[in-house]
């Protein structure tokens, strides 16, 4: 269509041809804003699929959770100490600690070491080390948590077993796991926020006579901070929701640990290892496990808004 | 020829980054609080000079350095430790670069990292460097508050007072007011005139007539030679050399 009516054009001459080719314009510029609020709406609606499964989710756990809490009462549901389905009794709270504690003593190795990583990657080694280290790093994000367990469970387990005594599966073993799981989301994301930092700062740093490491800690990290603190949740929501690889080397008894070497079990690995077979309350305390898991994780995500909006606020 | 005494000068200085020379032989004398200035086109050498002297030019990688920088009558680059050195020979950037913290955690940086950790004399260090760069009254209400929401003016003079809080003998300045406003450019320019009865300043500048109005001595830098070095009146009014009078009359560069 479009060539015939140029064609009609020339044979018209000029005069016409003005006002033709300015219809034209204005009728390819219609088709034109017509795609752009198609593939708009295209984007609104593949946003809304997200929004769509948050808002399900949180509904239906919560639907299906709270009545057990209320039905067990809030107490001993939460601080209750003992779990034994079988008799009726639902207490999840050594569960709770074996979760916070499993995830604090991972997320503690994993800023040690993690940051160091960053601020090795980011400021000290040479670009060929880096160019080894980072796809090594990636790889290690990538790796499936079944694997993890089973490396856990046919490495770590054995050592701890041999060195510390007991069987090996235990809080620490989970520790260890879960802390070189989050190790690639803190170091990629902190090596990020560092490297954003303006070399200015760097320089204005090093001309005032402060030394390398100096610039790091003084300058480097703090300028980098949200970033950093931004890894550090995102690594703790991951370790906070692991699940496969926990349920293969933390031996998944529901008692209060009392040392590094005592047998855990964790919330998502209470979920995982029971709802095969629960029905009725069982089952209902299982998602009422997973209300719980869920607010920690809001919990997480409220702080990491928070430090990410203060972040566009600075 | 003057009574000035002589804080910096270079022997056959040359650097090379990689198999490119952007110095060659660089023999200057840079007197005791007064203001010399660097002209010279883009690319000329002169910011790579003014690097020299606080070994900022160390942080690039594949730069060979050869020949002798004396500041105090010790070579630089032989008998300094880096970190003394710095902390003698400050430096002013293009660009404002303030660190992303409060004013006066900005002006305290350099005090803390060499060592003081008293309040009430970083206090002191703080307020006198401020007045000092003539920044103390607009900010002494906001010394909290992120040196970031400082305009582009105030920043560089914050700059200027956290390179005067390691009190430092010699301020080297990379263009620093090429980023500003003509009336930032004043006040700096002013600041400069009441810094040089304490300090030495070596200032790199684009601007012929900033170099005219503020500087003792001028050199003039082409290809990474010095062409003509002279008092700055000698420079702009009777240059020796053809090729000074064409840059700074406008007819290249």
């Amino acid at each position: 269509m479009a060539a015939e009516s140029s064609v009609s054009i020339e044979l018209k001459g000029k005069e016409k041809k003005g006002s033709v080719s300015h219809f034209m314009k204005k009728n390819k510029k219609n088709m034109g804003s017509i795609l752009e609020k198609i593939i708009e709406n295209i984007f609104f609606l593949c946003a809304c699929m997200a929004i769509l499964s948050v808002v399900t989710i949180t509904v239906y756990i919560f639907a299906k959770g709270s009545p057990a809490i209320f039905k067990i009462g809030i107490a001993e549901f939460v601080f209750g100490m003992v779990w034994m389905p079988t008799s009726g009794v639902f207490g999840i709270f050594p569960m709770i600690v074996a979760s916070i504690l499993a995830t604090l003593g991972a997320v503690v190795i994993g800023i040690v070491v993690g940051l160091f990583t960053a601020i090795f990657l980011a400021e000290i080694a040479p670009g060929w080390l880096v160019r080894i280290f980072r796809p090594a790093i990636e790889l290690l994000a990538g790796i499936p948590s079944v694997v993890y367990g089973f490396f856990g469970l046919i490495v770590i387990v054995p050592l701890i077993s041999e060195y510390l005594g007991g069987a090996g599966n235990s809080l620490l073993a989970g520790i260890i796991i879960l802390a070189i799981m989050i190790l690639p989301t803190i170091i990629s994301i902190s090596e990020t926020s560092m490297r954003a930092v303006p070399p200015s700062y760097k320089e204005g740093s090093l001309a005032l006579g402060a030394t390398h490491i100096q610039t790091i800690f003084k300058v480097i990290v703090p300028a980098a901070k949200s970033g950093i603190l931004a890894g550090i949740v995102l690594g703790t929501g991951r370790a906070i929701g692991e699940t496969m690889a926990i349920i293969l080397i933390t031996g998944n008894t529901p008692l209060i640990p009392t040392a590094l070497t005592d047998r855990i079990r964790t919330l998502t690995a209470n979920i995982a290892l029971e709802m095969g077979y629960a029905h009725g309350l069982h089952q209902e305390a299982l998602f009422a496990t997973g209300v719980i898991l869920f607010i920690f994780i809001m919990i997480l995500n409220i702080v990491l808004n928070a430090i990410v909006y203060k972040k566009v606020n600075q | 020829m003057n009574s000035s005494e002589l804080k910096i000068y270079t022997h056959n200085l040359e650097l090379f980054y990689g198999d490119a020379q952007a110095l060659k032989n660089i023999n200057i004398n840079i007197d005791e609080k007064k203001v010399t200035a660097l002209i010279g086109p883009s690319g000329c050498g002169k910011s790579t000079f003014l690097k020299t002297l606080n070994r900022m030019n160390d942080l690039i990688p594949n730069v060979k350095i050869t020949g002798d920088v004396y500041f105090d009558g010790l070579n630089v680059y032989k008998e300094y430790d880096i970190v003394e050195l710095r902390k003698k020979v400050g430096m002013v950037f293009q660009k404002p670069n303030p660190f992303p913290m409060s004013v006066y955690d900005n002006v305290a940086y350099g005090p803390r990292i060499h060592g003081i950790k008293s309040k009430s004399k970083l206090d002191e260090i703080v307020e006198k460097s401020l007045v000092n760069s003539a920044l103390w009254d607009e900010v002494k209400d906001r010394l909290k508050k992120n040196a970031l929401g400082l305009s582009g003016g105030q920043q560089q003079r914050l700059c200027i007072a956290r390179v005067l809080a390691v009190e430092p003998e010699v301020v080297l300045m990379d263009e620093p007011t090429s980023a500003l406003d003509p009336i930032s450019t004043l006040k700096i320019e002013d600041l400069m005139d009441q810094l040089k009865e304490k300090y030495t300043i070596v200032i790199v500048t684009h601007n012929m007539q900033q170099a005219g109005r503020i500087s003792d001595k001028t050199a003039f830098f082409l290809h990474g030679e010095i062409v003509e070095y002279d008092f700055t009146e000698k420079i702009f009014s009777n240059p020796t050399d053809k090729r000074t009078e064409d840059y700074i009359t406008g007819r290249f560069g």
